[in-house]
């Protein structure tokens, strides 16, 4: 079914909205070309849903997430993180935000080559207020035994997962995922969804999950498609399918 | 050990190469300063404590001869503190076992005591006993250079009488820290010697009981040593006086401070040209490392790291990379300075060195490179973090290519696609790439500086010794002689061709500078002591008028046909006033020339001269020195080629070996600068690199486009790097030139060379190593990790 994006769907949780949008515009020049990446998105996340977020390549959705974790600043409209406005947050607010709330998995992990596994994990927990221990977050996706690997000994899931247990170690609100199995088989992939699956439930940890992979869409509670930097439609599932099910 | 730091250690693994080069210019930088400051500073310290600690005086006059009762009213002058009375005497000597002519300077000291001033440091035996006439204490220099020790007899010929004397023991004097005889640019240690006697005995051989014909004097403090000299000249005038003077134009302490001058020339020049070069590298090198760790700056961003831990982060890892220079500069640069230290006592005589480590420097060092690093460093993390996280992680976007002058010119039909990728590279970070070319460009000038220094030092040399000194020996006369004496030389076996000359002690004035000096009156037209113009062409001289050396004309602030106040130190002792009327060039030394007639004229008397140079066939030399040897009036007889082979060593040892630390240090600078260079140029294309080995070129061919883009820019590199040595060069020769020496601004082809072939060298070998890391690369995983 489709819904005003604005309005809260029915079906989803009586949970708080933990990210609203509103009117959120990017424009930024790539060489000599301006990119309209954003064009006024309107749209709220809540407390402990898990969102898949679908589009085709330059629909937008990754600046829309960067915006929302404060990777990125909109050129107009607002972006609000519970009661915390993020709009024109200096850089030292977006940092503190960062460290506190967000939890990140990027496509290429993004891990620091030089530092394990687990070093991979305690460059965050070291800086974060309440952190699990990183061989916790690193069990809970499954890499207890490969604590001292470095990167380049892992395959690519591994490292997606370690990137998971990184992004997860320090217990945050949100987890914003940018493809995370773009660069993985599906077998793969569906591990690393089935880790997301897991700390969205057993934590209560609000996903949102980026991806142009129309299947992934289903372990969702909703679904939200953009297209040329507008959101589409919004579609709520009735029921979460388990990410083991999935194929593609 | 918090994770980040762990990661500091293992980026600084991984960056080891780079780091260690990085490292090596810092050291260099830090050890040229710690060298020059340090060698400069145990120099000036030693000498201020062996002139404090023996009191070394500060007035000085030589006189004829002046009964000891005029001592009181010396004492009596206003502004003295103490007066010491002696008996001097230039004598010959004879070693047993070494045949070539010695000369000596005999000093007398109170029986068996140490003086007031210029008091004697016993390094072996002791003083002469009280009454023993035949004891002498020698310079240690000459008792080294003769393996003489307390017990071991010389003879001497003091005013014609042959004594035999017996050594007590070796000393050092304040006033003979630099020992040469008066002619003499340099120290000769085995043919000429210093010994000290009781003044009974001297006096007595002498000729000089109840006299004195040299005095010593201290002052008090906040005396004028202007109004004591010309109180002490008022009063020995008539005892033969021939001027006091200061420690200014004291021997020894005139070439001491000559060299301390030279040296604290060095000591600012030198380093501040390697630390700014080495800071200008840092600078450049850091900032271009960090830059390629842009996107783990965006990662550490990204999970919560504020701008302040990044910029702490990868200032810790420069840090340590300064610290590991600093390490290394401070330690071999305090090493090389103590090695330079112990060489200068070779040549000056102290008790011991004084060698510290001053906190100043090694602190300026530092902070000079640390500034530098850190300046780069935080340029480039202030670059990474101001870009938005999402920014920094994705690829930079690709560079604005335009179609420029390349395609529009002719060369683009002969330009395969290689070449033209080498070009559009550098031309479109044009910023970048100039950096490259003047951090190439001025290590290959520090290397033109430094060969400069060691081939400039041969040719000044050369100079000296082809075109100015073509005699074999130089005789000087105890007193001025009658003419004659030419045809008597001219009749020795042996002798090939004679020059006489007259010497007379002057002093220059000119508005209130003066210079103490002898005036040379020579033949119009001298062949075996030439006089040389400005293109190095032998010069005539005038009936009248006088010549001066370019330099002393240039400090005396005077030009050709300006008058000039001559004021004769010698007999009537008038003051007179001739013109200048030419410049001589010449590298070492400086004097003043005339005519020979003209000269005597000026002295009012008869022709006659106080020195002879010689040339003489080797073969007879023996035969030669002893029949010179035995001619009455003859006071020295020194050995040109013996004075060469000394200022070589001494250049050697002190000058080039300076300029040798300097050429090492330029060279390490070099290879680190255009490796860094392909490294980084290796970092940044990696990524294209893999592209087109995948794409079907060969190895061969995507070598050459780093291969090509790293010698293309130390090709663009030369000519601004021969342009920057020159200028060092420059600046280094005006900072040198002095009364001892002048090194010429001469670079030669070869300095030129040599430099580039260096920077040519470094150049292949660093091409060498990135093309082996270019093989090992993995192409897929260069391609599938985001850049």
């Amino acid at each position: 079914m489709t819904a005003d994006p604005a309005k809260r769907p029915e079906g989803s949780r009586n949970r708080d909205v933990v990210f609203e949008t509103r009117g959120l515009t990017k424009t930024y020049l790539m060489g000599d070309v301006e990119i309209h990446a954003l064009q006024g998105v309107d749209l709220k996340l809540y407390a402990g849903e898990l969102v898949v977020m679908l589009g085709a390549s330059g629909s937008g959705k990754s600046t829309l997430l960067n915006i929302m974790g404060g990777l990125d600043t909109a050129s107009s409209g607002t972006v609000r993180y519970r009661d915390q406005e993020l709009t024109n947050a200096s850089d030292k607010a977006l940092t503190l935000f960062r460290r506190d709330h967000v939890g990140f998995v990027f496509q290429f992990y993004n891990l620091i080559a030089s530092l394990t596994a687990r070093e991979n994990v305690a460059i965050v927990t070291e800086i974060s207020r309440d952190p699990m221990l990183p061989e916790e977050a690193l069990a809970l996706v499954g890499l207890k035994e490969r604590l001292d690997h470095f990167p380049a000994q892992l395959s690519g899931g591994e490292q997606q997962r370690v990137a998971i247990a990184r992004a997860i170690a320090k217990q945050p609100a949100v987890l914003l995922c940018d493809e995370p199995t773009g660069a993985l088989d599906s077998k793969t992939g569906i591990q690393v969804l089935e880790a997301l699956e897991h700390i969205n439930e057993a934590m209560d940890t609000t996903v949102a999950i980026i991806t142009h992979n129309e299947v992934i869409g289903e372990m969702a509670d909703r679904v939200i498609r953009l297209r040329d930097g507008r959101v589409e439609n919004i579609h709520v599932n009735d029921k979460r399918r388990p990410p083991g099910e999935l194929r593609w | 050990m918090r994770t980040l730091n762990r990661k500091l250690l293992r980026d600084l693994a991984t960056l080891k190469g780079q780091a260690a080069a990085i490292a090596l210019v810092i050291a260099s930088g830090v050890m040229t300063l710690i060298i020059a400051v340090t060698t400069l500073d145990a120099l000036s310290l030693t000498q201020q404590r062996f002139y404090e600690d023996f009191h070394f005086a500060e007035v000085f006059a030589d006189l004829k001869r002046a009964p000891e009762s005029v001592a009181g009213r010396l004492r009596d002058i206003p502004g003295v503190n103490q007066v010491e009375t002696r008996v001097k005497a230039s004598v010959r000597l004879e070693v047993p076992g070494f045949d070539d002519p010695v000369r000596g300077l005999l000093l007398s000291i109170p029986e068996g005591r140490e003086p007031l001033l210029n008091q004697l440091y016993l390094r072996e035996g002791r003083l002469p006993e009280p009454g023993r006439a035949e004891e002498v204490v020698i310079s240690d220099a000459f008792a080294e250079a003769h393996g003489l020790r307390a017990g071991d007899h010389i003879e001497a010929i003091i005013r014609g009488r042959l004594s035999t004397l017996r050594v007590s023991g070796t000393v050092l004097s304040p006033e003979y820290v630099y020992q040469i005889a008066p002619t003499d640019l340099l120290p000769d240690y085995k043919r000429y010697g210093i010994l000290w006697m009781n003044r009974r005995a001297l006096a007595s051989a002498y000729g000089m009981e109840g006299a004195f014909n040299n005095v010593a004097v201290s002052l008090q403090s906040g005396a004028s040593e202007a109004e004591v000299i010309d109180h002490l000249d008022r009063i020995l005038a008539r005892y033969g006086g021939i001027g006091a003077h200061g420690r200014d134009d004291q021997h020894s302490h005139r070439f001491l401070h000559e060299e301390l001058k030279q040296l604290r020339a060095q000591a600012v020049i030198l380093p501040t040209i390697f630390l700014l070069v080495s800071a200008f590298l840092l600078n450049v090198v850091m900032s271009r490392i960090i830059r390629t760790q842009r996107e783990q700056v965006a990662v550490l961003k990204a999970f919560g790291y504020g701008n302040l831990d990044i910029a702490l982060h990868y200032g810790m890892l420069t840090g340590l990379i300064v610290l590991l220079g600093s390490a290394l500069g401070i330690g071999f640069g305090a090493w090389a300075a103590s090695g330079l230290a112990a060489i200068y006592t070779e040549y000056f005589r102290f008790p011991e060195m004084s060698f510290r480590l001053q906190g100043w420097v090694v602190l300026l060092a530092v902070a000079v490179a640390a500034g530098a690093a850190m300046l780069g460093t935080l340029r480039a993390v202030w670059g990474a973090v101001r870009l938005p996280p999402a920014e920094g992680m994705r690829p930079e976007p690709p560079a604005r290519f335009r179609r420029g002058w390349l395609e529009r010119s002719a060369l683009r039909h002969w330009l395969d696609q290689p070449a033209r990728i080498i070009l559009r590279n550098l031309a479109r970070h044009p910023l970048k790439s100039s950096l490259s070319v003047l951090g190439i460009a001025m290590s290959l000038g520090l290397l033109v500086m430094g060969a400069y220094q060691l081939n400039a030092v041969d040719h000044m040399i050369d100079t000296q010794y082809r075109k100015v000194m073509r005699m074999d020996l130089h005789l000087t006369f105890s007193d001025p002689t009658p003419v004659r004496v030419h045809s008597e030389l001219r009749h020795q076996p042996g002798v090939l061709a004679v020059e006489t000359y007259r010497s007379v002690p002057v002093r220059l004035l000119a508005g209130h500078r003066e210079y103490r000096t002898s005036i040379l009156g020579m033949d119009e037209q001298p062949y075996l002591r030439q006089l040389l113009d400005g293109r190095q062409r032998p010069q005539r001289l005038p009936p009248e008028g006088l010549l001066l050396t370019d330099y002393l004309a240039q400090d005396l602030g005077l030009r050709v046909g300006d008058a000039v106040r001559v004021e004769i130190q010698e007999g009537h002792r008038q003051t007179v006033t001739v013109p200048l009327v030419g410049l001589v060039d010449e590298p070492l030394g400086v004097g003043a020339y005339m005519q020979r007639p003209a000269l005597n004229r000026l002295m009012r008397e008869g022709p006659a001269v106080t020195g002879a140079w010689l040339m003489i066939d080797s073969g007879q030399e023996r035969a030669l020195f002893d029949r010179l040897w035995d001619l009455p009036g003859v006071a020295s007889i020194g050995m040109i080629s013996e004075a060469e082979r000394n200022i070589r060593e001494y250049m050697d040892d002190t000058i080039l070996m300076f300029a040798l630390v300097f050429v090492l240090l330029a060279t390490s600078i070099a290879f680190a600068v255009v490796y860094n260079n392909a490294r980084i140029a290796f970092a940044e294309r990696s990524r294209e690199l893999a592209t087109l080995q995948v794409l079907g070129y060969s190895r061969g061919e995507v070598s050459w486009i780093l291969v090509g883009e790293i010698l293309l820019l130390t090709l663009v590199a030369l000519p601004f790097g021969w342009l920057i040595g020159t200028g060092f060069a420059w600046a280094l020769n005006q900072a040198f030139s002095m009364d001892m020496f002048r090194v010429p601004l001469v670079i030669t082809p070869g300095a030129y060379g040599f430099a580039t072939a260096v920077v040519l060298t470094a150049s292949v070998a660093a091409a060498v190593l990135v093309v082996r890391r270019l093989h090992r690369l993995d192409k897929v995983a260069v391609l599938k990790a985001v850049e």
